[in-house]
């Protein structure tokens, strides 16, 4: 079987002076490789600045590689129009991003409507989500984003990530700005998700446990580099000097 | 003679003046809202002409209007004496704050909503449709409100070269000292220009969305 997300030799360096030359700016991203099978979460895990964010925008192509390929459930991203790469790949921010003028409903079935899905397999799509993700749609459908609260705005936009079933879901630091009550509720139930829904998941954050919980395998980032790749059981048993910085911190 | 004898008496000519005035804004300002919303827009799309079009568009605001109308006296095709003429530099000065606001709507979105949207495969036409144009609307909205209050007010000007409105009455009263001509023709144009500047607060603040 094709797995949802695999990565080889990738490589990012800013665009340099000169109009569209690429070789003179700075290297944020080199020799990265790894691949993602079904019902598996890669966490990124790095400092700020570490790349790992930017690893993620080169993946749904937000920044195009400079070097490297990226194969989304077999299919080189490179080749397929960006837009129906986007759509194939669940994508979540830390800022959530939600529409302030759309409800929830039209936010959740976003991907399905710019794909031309008839509306009324749209509305079963979306209370579906939105009860996966813990939101009754009767109550919350017809809400605007700022009348809900940080943790629902997130469910939601887990919910929307998940419209049009991609196979890859990409999460940049999706709970960094909730509080850590509700940090700690999300993250327990997006734990149970992972199992049920089996897809693949590339999960950004600096959070060294929120890391240990929720990955099947752990990337460590530093200065633009995948310095370490494993279970989160050989993180912890891990030499490397950055992984044991992290572990202190956990 | 007090004002409200003179509208009595001159009620024909009154309504004329001010029909004229209306004409002369609302073209005006149609006109500018069709050029100056998509020029905005191709702004946000060509950042390197945002320097050149808003530094031009700036230069007709900085120009003094009766100066504005006689420049364009002589051109061919749109010069001349009367409404013409009158309604090109009209347009000339709503050009600014309509593209700029329509420039700053669009930019103005919320980065993280702009991301999310193109990360979720929105196309540059949906992202700007769907979501940069209803977000900006308020603030573009802003720019034609202020482009039309301005222009009711220099729309008196366009008297002096010959395109009407009640700049006629303004003018008329200056020459003979008159402060109820000069009255009769200010007090329509002020009213006119406060509800325009109402009328289009309130759909305005209809449609601001706050971020989140």
């Amino acid at each position: 079987m094709t797995k949802p997300l695999e990565v080889h030799g990738l490589g990012y360096r800013l665009p340099g002076k000169g109009k569209g030359e690429t070789g003179n700016g700075r290297l944020l991203v080199h020799e990265v490789s790894f691949t993602v099978g079904a019902g598996e979460t890669l966490v990124l895990l790095g400092r700020s600045g570490s790349g790992k964010t930017t690893t993620l925008k080169l993946l749904n192509r937000l920044l195009e590689p400079t070097v490297g390929e990226v194969r989304v459930a077999g299919e080189r991203a490179a080749d397929l129009p960006v837009t129906r790469l986007r759509r194939r790949i669940g994508y979540v921010i830390q800022e959530v991003g939600l529409f302030p003028h759309f409800t929830v409903e039209r936010n959740v079935g976003l991907v399905p409507s710019l794909d031309g899905w008839p509306p009324a397999r749209i509305a079963t799509r979306v209370r579906d989500l939105l009860a996966l993700v813990g939101l009754d749609s009767d109550t919350f459908g017809r809400r605007y984003p700022h009348e809900l609260s940080g943790g629902q705005r997130q469910r939601v936009g887990v919910a929307r990530a998940l419209a049009a079933d991609p196979p890859l879901l990409l999460l940049d630091e999706p709970f960094g700005a909730l509080d850590p009550i509700t940090r700690v509720e999300l993250q327990r139930e997006f734990k149970a998700l992972e199992g049920r829904l089996g897809k693949g998941m590339v999960f950004v954050t600096h959070d060294v446990r929120e890391g240990l919980l929720l990955g099947t395998h752990i990337g460590l980032m530093l200065q633009g580099r995948l310095a370490f790749l494993g279970t989160p059981d050989e993180f912890r048993r891990s030499d490397h000097p950055e992984c044991k910085a992290f572990m202190a911190a956990a | 003679m007090s004002l409200w004898h003179f509208y009595a008496r001159n009620s024909q000519e009154v309504l004329g003046l001010v029909g004229q005035h209306l004409y002369l804004v609302a073209i005006s300002t149609g006109a500018a809202i069709a050029i100056g919303v998509p020029l905005g827009i191709l702004l946000t799309r060509r950042p390197a002409w945002r320097g050149p079009v808003l530094g031009v568009a700036n230069v007709f605001q900085t120009v003094p209007s009766l100066a504005l109308f006689g420049f364009l006296i002589p051109l061919p095709f749109i010069g001349g004496i009367g409404a013409t003429t009158a309604i090109v530099a009209l347009v000339l000065y709503a050009l600014l704050p309509i593209v700029r606001n329509s420039y700053e709507g669009v930019t103005g979105v919320d980065p993280a909503v702009r991301e999310a949207g193109r990360g979720m495969g929105m196309t540059d036409w949906e992202l700007l449709t769907q979501v940069e144009l209803p977000l900006g609307f308020g603030v573009i909205l802003a720019g034609v409100r202020v482009a039309t209050v301005v222009s009711v007010g220099t729309a008196t000007i366009a008297a002096a070269i010959g395109a009407g409105g009640l700049g006629v009455y303004i003018f008329r009263g200056v020459a003979v000292v008159d402060d109820t001509l000069i009255l009769a023709g200010a007090l329509p144009a002020a009213l006119m220009a406060l509800a325009a500047d109402g009328l289009l607060g309130v759909a305005e603040r209809r449609f601001a969305w706050r971020g989140k």
